[in-house]
């Protein structure tokens, strides 16, 4: 990162230790010509890195834990996912549209995006790396208890599991099934013991210990 | 579809082997990387929408797309559209990653 360069002098110093091949150079340098450019400024990217730090998995246990507690936002959930998310939880999906697709006793979901890597991130927060590794998008919808298993989860072979493939435009996230016990739980509570594997489908809840 | 006519990132369906579930912290150039995408995509006139970055990806020679990373893949792509769209000239864009690797 250039020293020099009039925008961005609160960089310079965090950037020393990163590493410095073609493309971090193209980055910065498709970076600093947009902002001289006009096209956008060094406030605007500060602005939108912190908005997306802030959206995590949290976000989404929120989402599950009203849907297990309150029925008819759950029915709206399922039926218009972003807009039940946008309104009643004042959350703003930012994706063109969010398909909730529910756990039940008969019916496993799991997420993938094979062709790439959408994904709910701003209810969930980015990606991790196995969600966007080659592995998992292309074994996922040709084997998918199989990859389960890598995660340490095994559907009982009497429930059958769905697979969604994701598109820029349409993305998944999966209400898991409250597990036996919680029953009676504050949403706080429920919030709490649902992790972000558990909205892709690679895991399931477990009561807290 | 056979196997041999499939372009690089279609790939659902393949086998490429297990999936380790482990996750690395993004480092802050990929953030910046993700942050313009975002910037452009999220404009009132969705001046690069993800659709456009895929499709720029999808473009990308196949030995290149199995050799770089997930971001490098993203500022590949993006560049390229933005030069496409005549908001970058290539000329200028190539002076100025030269220029940084010269460390000016």
């Amino acid at each position: 990162m250039p020293h020099d360069d009039p925008h961005d002098h609160s960089h310079a110093a965090v950037e020393a230790d990163e590493p410095q091949g073609y493309y971090q150079h193209l980055a910065a340098a498709t970076r600093s010509l947009l902002i001289e450019k006009g096209v956008f400024s060094a406030a605007d990217m500060r602005a939108m890195i912190e908005q997306i730090d802030r959206r995590s998995p949290a976000l989404g246990a929120k989402i599950v834990a009203r849907a297990w507690t309150d029925e008819g936002f759950k029915a709206r959930l399922l039926s218009r996912g972003k807009q039940a998310i946008k309104e009643e939880m004042e959350i703003d999906p930012v994706a063109a549209d969010i398909v909730v697709v529910e756990n039940t006793a008969a019916v496993h979901n799991v997420v993938v995006c094979t062709l790439c890597s959408c994904y709910p991130v701003f209810i969930l927060g980015r990606p991790p790396d196995w969600y966007k590794s080659y592995a998992y998008r292309s074994r996922a919808v040709r084997d998918p208890r199989g990859v389960l298993r890598e995660f340490g989860t095994e559907i009982d072979p009497a429930r059958e599991v769905r697979v969604h493939d994701s598109t820029a435009d349409m993305r998944y996230l999966v209400l898991p099934m409250q597990p036996a016990g919680t029953e009676g739980w504050l949403e706080e509570r429920l919030a709490g013991i649902v992790t972000r594997d558990t909205m892709v489908g690679t895991a399931e809840v477990r009561p807290a210990e | 579809m056979s196997d041999d006519i499939r372009q690089q990132h279609d790939m659902g369906g393949l086998d490429k082997g297990p999936v380790t579930p482990s996750a690395h912290e993004i480092e802050p150039w990929e953030k910046r990387v993700e942050a313009i995408m975002r910037l452009l995509s999220m404009r009132k006139d969705r001046f690069v929408t993800v659709d456009e970055l895929r499709r720029g990806i999808e473009e990308l020679p196949p030995e290149l797309y199995d050799t770089i990373g997930y971001y490098e893949r993203w500022i590949a792509s993006l560049s390229n559209i933005l030069v496409e769209k005549g908001v970058l000239d290539r000329a200028e864009l190539d002076a100025r990653v030269k220029a940084l690797e010269a460390g000016a």
